[in-house]
Formats: structure tokens, sequence, C-alpha cells
């Protein structure tokens, strides 16, 4: 029998070559398009005629426009509305889907329909339900009042950040499901013994082992609340007014519906710069960075 | 090992929340089966007087056919270039020592915090200069570099768990990186693949934004654009709308009863483990 070679002796490993039709082409598709978004916000640009430098133009009429201004405001409410409502609903249907309870199978399989809807889906079977004449609250006038839920600002917000919940709860309830299993059943079992109820176990088992899996959930959730677009875009069309126009369809609004490419530029690269701070913060503060594993946050 | 006693918090929850699932659920496939003017006199509530499917016939031949085609066509192609980049790609990350390489893997990572929203104008200024605007293969493009980062990352995740020991056996017997691409490290990745594919499938059958800003056409209309202008063009046609909702999700409904367990973890991408 000949020797085993050393770890990596002797094995011919795969060159630069297998990696870079992949990376060639994500430079091209993604890395590019970041950059040149940051030119873009630099030049007018009408969508037919080529882009020209303007300078600070686009930047100057920025910071003076009260609708960017209001929709980094508005974006940043969904966005902790989004985490504050989705997260405890989505750790208590991850727990549960994690037990072993009967039937848990089947209902599970029901529970995350709303996975499988494209977002454009989910925000048109929400209009439908909601609508004020033809919808639910017509029928159930007791509840809705006149029904007219997304006729004021506070109505439509609430209707934004209810059905996000209903859209993404069952991916952070699977997210969090994974870390409950993941939780050592002897931790469970000693608790147990000391005699800790369902409850005390659920505060200070449960919770505490899934602090990593909460940091995963949270930056996801808080990336996904910062480019609302597609619920916005068919549920409320940024209204009433401009009270819900978060960022995201505000600089939709500038660059595809009035043509001025330029100013949408520099509101996606205000959008990218916030994303990224938040995400950052959320993992430096919570110390995600200095994990020893990559996957210990799963 | 005793059982856990059930938790009944959560069992309360999961109550509330099959209410909150299965009430859009019960007024959309109930709208779907009834007419237009029962839905409006008798309410989404209520069972339909008249049972029909003329809803999904009128879908039909109203062009929504075509839709799906397209979709179809947008979602293979997405699914084709993911197959034909990432394994190879994640091989590269997993197993080579350049520090090129580590520089890649470096540059999905940081993809990963890319939002697509934030690039829609450049893609529209490149789309539109590379002469591909309101063609089917300027949405495919986009949407598979899109779906690299997450793709490269739960196929790097699965390479990772193949033994360093198989490699060492294959480089004996003198095999070349093909080979052990070929005989090694597919076969033994099969679980990743199969979620990249569903991942991939379902970003590119569910994608709005770029089919949104780069097209225009009947002929280049994927289904979740056709849904949205059906509903800014015959807003009223409640049923029918709602017929074209469910038609949208057939495919992966389909999936879902079949291929629960790739389609889960494919969904989760990164948070799937």
């Amino acid at each position: 029998m000949t020797s085993v070679p050393k770890s990596g002796a002797g094995v011919i490993r795969p060159g630069f070559v297998w990696a870079a039709p992949a990376a060639l082409f994500f430079l091209l598709f993604a890395i590019v398009p970041l950059l040149l978004v940051a030119v873009l916000s630099f030049t007018h640009w009408d969508g037919i005629s080529e882009p020209r430098f303007n300078g600070l133009d686009n930047w100057t009429a920025l910071v003076h426009d009260p609708v960017m201004i209001q929709s980094v405001w508005i974006t940043l409410l969904l966005t902790v509305l989004g985490v504050a409502t989705q997260t405890p609903v989505s750790i208590l249907l991850g727990v549960w889907a994690a037990g072993h309870q009967r039937n848990r199978a089947v209902l599970s399989a029901i529970y995350f329909v709303p996975l499988l809807l494209s977002a454009t889906a989910v925000s048109l079977v929400w209009r439908a339900v909601l609508d004020p004449n033809f919808g639910v609250p017509s029928q159930l006038t007791w509840l809705f009042g006149d029904g007219n839920l997304l006729g004021s600002q506070s109505g439509a917000i609430a209707v934004l950040t209810f059905v996000g919940v209903w859209q993404f709860t069952p991916l952070h309830a699977l997210i969090y499901q994974g870390g409950a299993r993941a939780i050592p059943q002897v931790l469970y079992q000693a608790a147990a013994i000391d005699g800790a109820g369902t409850v005390r176990q659920f505060f200070h088992i449960t919770l505490p082992q899934l602090r990593n899996t909460v940091i995963t959930s949270t930056v996801l959730m808080v990336a996904g609340g910062l480019t609302t677009f597609d619920t916005v875009l068919i549920l409320t069309q940024g209204g009433p007014g401009t009270d819900t126009t978060v960022s995201a369809f505000h600089m939709y609004q500038k660059a595809f519906k009035s043509f001025d490419f330029g100013a949408g530029s520099a509101i996606a690269l205000v959008l990218v710069v916030i994303a990224t701070l938040i995400s950052l913060a959320v993992v430096r503060l919570s110390g995600y960075d200095r994990m020893r594993g990559t996957t210990e946050g799963l | 090992m005793t059982r856990q006693r059930p938790n009944y918090v959560a069992g309360l929850g999961s109550l509330v929340w099959l209410g909150l699932v299965g009430l859009p659920l019960y007024v959309l496939l109930l709208a779907t089966v009834r007419t237009r003017a029962d839905y409006s006199t008798e309410g989404p509530l209520s069972l339909p007087a008249e049972w029909t499917v003329q809803n999904y016939l009128t879908d039909l031949s109203n062009g929504f056919g075509q839709d799906f085609l397209n979709t179809l066509a947008v979602t293979a192609a997405v699914v084709a270039i993911v197959l034909l980049v990432v394994p190879p790609l994640a091989y590269a990350i997993v197993r080579a020592r350049g520090r090129a390489t580590g520089w890649v893997f470096r540059l999905f990572l940081l993809g990963l915090a890319i939002p697509a929203q934030a690039v829609i104008v450049p893609m529209f200024y490149l789309i539109s200069k590379a002469g591909l605007y309101d063609h089917l293969i300027g949405v495919i493009l986009p949407t598979a570099a899109f779906c690299l980062p997450v793709c490269t990352l739960v196929l790097t995740g699965a390479m990772r768990d193949i033994s360093p020991e198989l490699y060492e056996a294959m480089a004996m017997d003198g095999a070349s990186p093909a080979r052990v691409f070929r005989q090694l490290v597919l076969p033994l990745s099969k679980g990743g693949l199969s979620s990249i594919v569903v991942f991939a499938a379902l970003q590119a059958w569910n994608g709005f934004l770029f089919p949104l800003i780069l097209t225009q056409s009947d002929s280049t209309k994927v289904v979740t654009l056709g849904l949205y202008e059906f509903q800014t063009e015959h807003g009223v046609d409640v049923p029918g709308l709602l017929s074209a909702v469910v038609l949208s999700t057939l495919p992966v409904f389909v999936v879902y009863l079949f291929a629960r367990r790739a389609l889960v973890q494919g969904l989760t991408g990164v948070g799937g483990k």
C-alpha cells in the first residue's frame, strides 16, 4: 500500500478559470450597475437622450425634496413596524413548527402557503380582500366601520404592515424552526427536572438560544423592509397623497414615471447606503461578526 | 427521553395564524369559481350561488397562456445559467487555494446585500444600450445575476461537507479537476443543487421588478406583470383577476406538493439549513 499523501499535498486543485464565468457575469450585471448608479446620480438623463453630467444638481434637489425626506421616515417606520410585528409571530410559529404535535405536518403545509405566492399575487389578493366596496370589510361593517382602510395614513401603514406579516412570517418562521430544532434537548430536560414550566422554558432557554437566529432573521427583515416596493405599488400607490410613498417607490416614480433618471439614481444610492449602514450596525451591535462558525446563526 | 410538554401559547398562536392564512385563501379560491355579478352582490364570504370555471377560461383566452410560456422560458433560462456557472464557482471556492478565488467569494458575499431595487435605473440603461430592452433575454440576465449570491452560498455550504479524503483518493488516481468535479463533487452535492434550482426557479417565476422596468409588449409579458396590468386595466373584474393569480401560482403549488423539502430549502436559501 502506498503512503497516504498529507492533506493538500499532490492534489491538483481547480484554477481561477472555474470561478471566472460566474465572477464575470456577476460583475457585469450586479457590480457594474451598482457603480453606475453612483455615476448616474450626477447626471441629467431623461431616458431617451444621452445622460449628461450636471454636478450636484440631483443631490441639492434631493435634500430639498419634502417627499424624499418624508419617504425616508416612512420607509424606516415600516421597517421598524415590520421587524416588531414579524419577529414575535415568526418565533411563536417557528418554535411551534419545530415541535412534535399531532397534525403538525398537515397544518404547517397550510401555514406556509403565503411563501408560494409572488409579492404581486399577495398584494393583489389583499387588495381584493380589503376592498371597501366588494371586499370583506363591506361584509363585516361591525368590525371595519366604513371599511376604507387605505383611506388614511395610519390605516394604510397598518395594512402594509399587516400584509408584510402575512407575506414574510412563513419564511422567518422556517428560519426559527431550524434554529429551534438545533437547541439541545438536554437543556429542556434539565429545566423540566428543576420544575420550570413551558413558559419559563421558552423565556429562559428557547429565546436566549435563538439569539443568533434572531440576528439572521432581523437582518433579512431590515433589508426587506428598506426595499419595500411591490406592496406599496399595488396596494396604496404611495397614497393617500404621498402618505405611504416609501423611498423605493419614490425612486421608481422619479425615474420611470417622471423620467428623471438622475434623481432616481440619487435616491437609489441613498437606499444602498442606509441599508448597508443598518445591516452593519445590527451585525456589529449583536457581535455576529465575532462568531466562530459561519453557520452558527442558522 | 421524556416527551416535551405541548406548547399551548405557540399552539394558540398557530390557530390564529391558520385563520389569518385561511381567510384570504378562502376568498381567493371561492372568487375564482363564481360570476362577477355574484361576487359583487353576494360579497366574498358567501358561497357562490352558481359554480363556474368561466373565469379561468376567459383568462386563458385573453393571453394568459402567452404570459405563462414567457415566464416558463425565463425560468428555464435562469435555472440553466445558474446551473452552468454556480457549480464550477462553488467548487473553485471550496477547493482552490488562489487569492483571486478568495476575492471572488467576498464579492459574492457583498452581493448578498445589494437590493435589486437599487440597480433598476442603471440596469435599464445597460439593457437599453445593449439593445435588449423588451426582450426576454434582457429580463433573464439580471434575474440570474441576482440569484447568484444566495445560490453560491448554499452550494458552497453543501460542497464543504464532502470529506477531504475523497478528494485525496481521487487525486492519487491522477484525476484532473474536471474529473473530480464530474465524478465526485456533482454527485455528492445533489441536495445543494436541487436547493439552488428551486431557489432560482422561484426567483424567476415570481420576479416582478425587472420585467416591470425592462419589458413593455404583450409578447414579452411574464405572469406577474400580466397580473399587475390586469389589475390596473380591468381592476373591477375581481374573479377574473384572482383566477389569474391562482393560475400563476399553480406550477409552484405543484412543486410544493411533490418536492416540499427541496422547495422549503430553496425558499429559505441562506437561512435554511
